[in-house]
């Protein structure tokens, strides 16, 4: 018998060009830091030191406010909507034509496979900017109420799962409707957005629309806590966006936030079964699980539950996990130490408390932080597996009998964020989406992701929407608001 | 045993009815059109490279079905494809040789004696091909003057119309008899693939539900096109074969063999080809007993990649012997 191996299928490192250290992007420039420190970006794959990042200081982030203060009462939010759009389509093009170059330089700092950042998240990045450039001077079309004004200047603070997304997400829509932005990439993918700097320089953004500040909690803190920003907007932990939550109670500032989740991916008996598994893989195994609306508790249907699990395992054996820039990678790494260590602590906390632990058994490079795409079965709703979100490659099985049963358990849980459902019938899909808490309901799918569509959460997974037309009204005062 | 008195067994009834058949096909679980092509469309991406690239050529090559099915066909041109098979690349002894050349049955004995002892099969279409709309007896005696004109493969067509109609019992009946006369006197069979015509049954839950009758009714092999309907062979259609025959092998224990055929004309394609039966249906099926591909001008792609894998330059379609070239 004959076995397909694949040849290594690398993508070239040399179209990315990383310095040795950056400094801070502030009213148009890089800058030094004034009393800021400096920490390291590391490759998850390899542990390799990419580059010396700055830990903007409270005086940075006060610059940075500042600027945008300035940018914003000097040029952006008197602007006209069409010329605000110029700029963003300008951005659009300019992530599109330097595509390659984002998709390895996210690949290398965050350790994502390269099929997913070449086909995923710059794509997509280029499509939140490409929309909300159309909007830019609709805005008092959208049906957000009328006289829709920006709110001034905001402050971003994002994830290090979708580095480059994560950034379009909150920055599109920011200056599409006329409010000037100071945002900080995670600490351990700084690295995108410091290239996304260079990218504002060559679409000859005024200064101090954007501004760039690296650095990890207390660089965020030090946003949050200023008292220049009107506005903030938020995507991680849930832990940390109540700390945001209680930073910002009695002050004027608005925030939007986009937290944890535990999503279940819901599949009946009478599911289209390969597309079900595929879209259960895809749910949880997508970008190392590293998703907040990852799909990680499977309710399976207890009359197929083993033909599900039996299906599932199987394919879990064709996954491809190591190298990320190898463009037949599915899995790449764990983005950095305390997250495998959290993924394993978790795991380990699974087979502790009686749930059966499955992994596909590949083997794994010797450096980098790596974890196998796991799944648990015979788990409980009492299972911190079944409660916590892991956020790694880490599948939770239970089971269900009834679609009530299912709705119960989907919603038996703090979080709200994302669901999904598995049925040919589409009346049931309706009903379903109707009962399930949740801010996204996927049906006969998961992890699509599209700017012309809201995301967000209910309950613990936050509040506000980003995307669509409702991500435009977390950026807008109407009518006689001020 | 025979294939009714198995397909009972199987399906656990005591009489073959059209309604036992149609409750247990339509007990399949759906297909899913868009997550079906996105799942595709994934494995199209695949990057096969170097090593890898050189193996999956040669094994592409041997798994070639070297067709020629037209009205103008001539014992000539199919001696000259028979050649080809033969000898696929002059330059290079090295070249693996085509699986089979499969030509109409009134040529059969012409290819036979022209490929002789080499090991490269004759396969023949039958059964009123390319539309199947003749009588029962027709097409068992195109199937049986085939047989005995020495074909080692018979490739049928199945009665869509009366697929399409529910008329299950009809289309189960029907192959279960060619393969019946795909057994020669002295008690071997040649192996018999059952085309579906995929173009024709349009939606992948009638490509799955056609996949299990044919291999309920005996069929060695389940091919998707005869070539003349459009679309052919797509990558989301083998897909959804694949998992049948996967899943086949689940519930019997036995290997069912799949053959796309028509419209795959790169080496690019056909490793797209390979990728999916490599992931989907296992690396048992990498196979020239398994796995077969129907097409013609195929074979000169895959042996021009071949030749600049060697040379790392690229000759030209005159570099390659051409021994079918189409007269449309």
């Amino acid at each position: 018998m004959a076995t397909f191996e694949y040849a290594p299928a690398p993508e070239s490192r040399s179209v990315v060009d990383i310095r040795p250290s950056y400094g801070l992007f502030i009213d148009g420039a890089f800058t030094e830091s004034q009393g800021g420190s400096a920490f390291k970006s590391v490759n998850p794959a390899t542990e390799e030191v990419l580059a010396e990042v700055t830990a903007a200081s409270e005086a940075d982030v006060d610059r940075a406010v500042a600027a945008a203060r300035r940018a914003y009462q000097g040029v952006w939010g008197r602007m006209s909507g069409t010329d605000r759009g110029k700029y963003l389509f300008r951005i659009a093009r300019l992530l599109q034509e330097r595509s390659r170059e984002f998709a390895v330089l996210e690949s290398i700092d965050n350790g994502k496979p390269i099929k997913e950042s070449r086909d995923v998240d710059v794509p997509l990045a280029a499509a939140h900017f490409f929309y909300h450039a159309g909007w830019a001077d609709k805005l008092e079309y959208a049906g957000l109420g009328t006289d829709p004004r920006p709110l001034g200047v905001v402050g971003q603070v994002i994830p290090w799962n979708f580095p480059l997304l994560m950034l379009a997400w909150k920055v599109a829509p920011a200056l599409a409707t006329g409010n000037t932005v100071v945002i900080k990439p995670a600490e351990t993918t700084p690295l995108s957005a410091l290239l996304f700097a260079e990218v504002l320089q060559q679409a000859d953004l005024p200064p101090g629309v954007v501004n760039i500040v690296t650095g990890a909690g207390a660089t965020g803190q030090a946003i949050v806590d200023h008292p220049d920003i009107d506005k903030l907007a938020f995507t991680g932990s849930t832990g940390v966006g109540k700390m945001i939550a209680r930073s910002i109670a009695g002050t004027r500032k608005k925030a939007t936030l986009e937290l944890g989740g535990k999503a279940a991916n819901i599949v009946f008996d009478d599911a289209p079964l390969d597309q079900a598994v595929e879209g259960i893989v895809n749910g949880i195994f997508f970008n190392q699980g590293h998703v907040c609306c990852a799909g990680s508790r499977l309710l399976v249907q207890e009359s197929i539950a083993e033909e599900v699990e039996r299906r599932l395992k199987r394919r879990l054996g064709t996954l491809r996990v190591g190298d990320p820039l190898d463009k037949n990678t599915d899995v790449g790494a764990i983005n950095s130490q305390a997250q495998l260590q959290r993924i394993t602590e978790l795991t380990a906390a699974g087979e502790a408390e009686g749930a059966e632990r499955w992994d596909n058994g590949c083997e794994l490079p010797a450096k980098g932080f790596w974890f196998r795409p796991t799944v648990f079965t015979g788990v409980s709703q009492t299972h911190r597996i079944a409660q916590e979100e892991i956020f790694g490659p880490v599948l939770s099985v239970l089971t269900f009998r009834t679609p009530h049963e299912a709705v119960a358990k989907a919603n038996n849980t703090p979080y709200g964020l994302s669901a999904g459902i598995w049925t040919e019938k589409g009346s049931r899909i309706l009903w379903m989406a109707d009962q399930l808490r949740a801010g996204v309901v996927w049906a006969n799918t998961f992890n699509k992701f599209d700017p012309t569509s809201p995301f967000g959460g209910y309950k613990e997974s936050g509040y506000g929407r980003e995307g669509g037309r409702h991500g435009l009204y977390a950026y807008v005062a109407t009518g006689d608001a001020k | 045993m025979d294939a009714t008195a198995r397909a009972r067994d199987l399906l656990g009834v005591t009489r073959l009815s059209d309604s036992a058949l149609t409750s247990w096909l339509h007990s399949l679980p759906g297909v899913d059109q868009v997550g079906c092509e996105a799942r595709a469309a994934s494995l199209g991406t695949r990057s096969i490279k170097t090593t890898s690239k050189a193996w999956a050529i040669d094994l592409a090559i041997s798994m070639i079905d070297l067709t020629t099915l037209e009205g103008a066909d001539t014992p000539g041109k199919v001696r000259g494809l028979c050649a080809k098979a033969l000898t696929p690349d002059p330059t290079d002894p090295a070249t693996p040789r085509p699986a089979a050349v499969c030509v109409y049955g009134d040529l059969a004995a012409v290819a036979k004696k022209a490929l002789g002892s080499s090991g490269v099969n004759v396969a023949a279409v039958a059964t009123a091909f390319p539309s199947g709309r003749a009588l029962m007896p027709v097409k068992l005696a195109d199937t049986e003057d085939a047989v005995q004109a020495g074909a080692d493969e018979i490739d049928m067509v199945i009665d869509r119309g009366a697929f399409l109609s529910g008329d299950y019992l009809t289309v189960f009946r029907e192959i279960a008899q060619v393969a019946q006369a795909c057994v020669r006197p002295e008690g071997s069979r040649a192996r018999l693939k059952v085309i579906m015509e995929t173009g024709e049954l349009v939606t992948y839950d009638n490509v799955r539900r056609a996949s299990w009758l044919s291999m309920l009714a005996g069929a060695d092999f389940i091919k998707t096109s005869t070539g003349k309907v459009s679309p052919a062979a797509t990558l989301p259609v083998t897909l959804v074969m694949l998992e049948a025959v996967r899943d086949w092998r689940d519930a019997t224990g036995e290997m069912v063999g799949v053959k796309p055929a028509g419209g795959i004309r790169t080496s690019k394609d056909a490793v797209k080809f390979l990728v999916a039966v490599s992931e989907v249906a296992g690396d048992d099926w990498l196979d020239p007993y398994w796995f077969r591909f129907g097409a013609s001008s195929l074979l000169n792609d895959l042996l021009l990649q071949r030749q600049k894998l060697a040379t790392g330059a690229y000759s030209g379609a005159d570099y390659v012997t051409d021994d079918s070239p189409s007269l449309y």
